[in-house]
């Protein structure tokens, strides 16, 4: 082992390109994401786990991308909310939280989205039950949730 | 900002090896599974590892496997939400699977693991701040200090055990395997633990916890109650395991296990020997559920009121063992 924290290699597959960066070991998959990759969309919240902003899917699970490091998912796919859309025309999740007004400061969007396709890929008809499981780890401190459940049932319906 | 302090990250192929590099580094070192524990605790200054150690890279710690004697063996870091996801693991140990489902949120079960859940460290509102903020008003003896700021004549730390899925484990007489420079042993959950919110593990440091081992759940119904601010995200105020078996509408048998109430999850099943050969009614399970919380010592540590919890920690006993006669 070199000094403690030396930079290291790290292979990231980040919206299907494939990376190699030079990485320091005690950096989040948040600030890699973020800094490294200048991919702004994941957002820092609380940054302990607690509010689901920097929600980013590893192998198409959502994960908390402030206690993830980047070491301990090589090898895997990561999706960020950049790769959600295909070219300019917005997924169907984008589409529905357009379409229903599901965001005020928008903040908690990128990672409300993607808990949303995570759901929806596995379950596209899902209960209101399971999407507020699925989003109860997501807080959103502006528009309230309902708009925010409404579009994902909107979603799921447009993806099935 | 809070940003994680410099180390070095290693990654070990086999438990073999990171018991190794885990005993050279000795306190220097921190193993990490999901790292949802971990993490935000170097981030606060409360764990300074130079070394952190990554188990997930480990495929034996990996995977649910029925054992000859009708019991569950699954591997330290089984994510809780596989747990939650085995079908197999929720008919066998509802009340467990329950508690699992119960940790935080779904993202966060996605990453933490069930070895991780069983050893996640105590809480406490003061130790739980930033470090700039314990350096303001001086630190405590579980990081830094040398009194409890909660309850200073407390010889030891009254830190709250805080794993959902510990005392559930328990209800069911689970064991765990822990490796460590002197080879495996395999100990109860139960006396994993110890009275002592700073050294709350009866583990060695440089023993890994591989595996957990639920046995064949018999007659056993299991339920698990738990009482928080936020119906999510939120660590137990009061937890509650519960399992029971009945003849007919009699009980026969009655296991109890309180967390959250003190250092570590209590065994309180001999208050339920008052239920034994009866069926079960308001008063007699308001009469067993005062006694069971009797050992309950909430302090002024966790959100809302220490009366109101130990009040609660009675209700739940109640709801928890009506739960467990019930399920399926």
């Amino acid at each position: 082992m070199g000094n403690i924290g030396s930079r290291e290699i790290l292979r990231l597959s980040v919206n299907g390109r494939q990376h190699e960066l030079l990485v320091k070991p005690y950096a989040t998959l948040l600030e890699v994401l973020r800094e490294d990759l200048r991919l702004t969309g994941t957002k820092h919240g609380c940054e302990a786990g607690e509010c689901g902003a920097c929600v980013v899917l590893v192998d198409g699970t959502p994960q908390l991308s402030c206690l993830v490091l980047p070491g301990q998912i090589e090898g895997s796919e990561v999706t960020t909310i950049e790769g959600v859309s295909n070219g300019s025309e917005l997924h169907p999740v984008q589409q529905a939280f357009m379409d229903h007004g599901a965001l005020q400061c928008g903040y908690c969007t990128p990672g409300m989205v993607l808990s949303s396709k995570a759901l929806l890929d596995s379950n596209p008809s899902p209960t209101r039950d399971e999407i507020n499981e699925a989003l109860s780890g997501n807080l959103c401190r502006c528009t309230g949730y309902v708009s925010i459940i409404e579009a994902v049932e909107d979603a799921g319906r447009a993806m099935a | 900002m809070l940003r994680l302090p410099r180390f070095s990250y290693l990654r070990p192929g086999s438990v073999a090896e990171a018991a190794q590099v885990l005993s050279e580094y000795g306190s220097r070192a921190r193993v990490v599974a999901g790292g949802t524990d971990l993490l935000p605790k170097m981030k606060r200054g409360q764990m300074e590892p130079e070394v952190v150690i990554g188990l997930g890279h480990i495929n034996e710690l990996r995977g649910i496997r029925a054992t000859e004697d009708g019991g569950f063996e699954i591997g330290a870091c089984v994510t809780l939400s596989e747990v939650v996801a085995s079908p197999e693991l929720r008919a066998a140990y509802p009340g467990y699977v329950h508690a699992a489902a119960l940790v935080s949120t779904p993202a966060l079960r996605n990453s933490g693991t069930i070895g991780g859940n069983l050893c996640v460290d105590t809480r406490c509102n003061y130790y739980d701040e930033s470090y700039e903020w314990r350096k303001a008003l001086g630190f405590c003896m579980k990081k830094d200090g040398n009194i409890c700021r909660v309850a200073p004549a407390s010889a030891t730390c009254r830190a709250i055990a805080s794993s959902d899925t510990a005392p559930a484990a328990i209800s069911m007489g689970a064991t765990v395997v822990l490796v460590g420079p002197n080879g495996q042993r395999e100990v109860p959950v139960e006396s994993l633990y110890q009275d002592d919110g700073q050294f709350y593990m009866t583990k060695a440091p440089d023993e890994i916890l591989t595996s957990l081992r639920m046995p064949s759940p018999g007659h056993w119904k299991s339920s698990y109650v738990k009482v928080r601010n936020r119906g999510s995200i939120d660590f137990p105020l009061v937890g509650v395991a519960a399992a029971i078996q009945m003849k007919g509408s009699l009980v026969e048998a009655c296991r109890i296990v309180i967390t959250a109430v003190g250092p570590q999850p209590l065994d309180v099943s001999q208050a339920a020997g008052a239920l034994v050969g009866k069926e079960i009614d308001d008063t007699l399970l308001e009469e067993v559920a005062t006694e069971a919380a009797k050992p309950a010592r909430p302090l002024d540590n966790a959100d809302l009121s220490y009366v109101w919890r130990k009040r609660m920690t009675r209700r739940a006993i109640e709801q928890a063992i009506r739960e467990a006669a019930e399920v399926g």
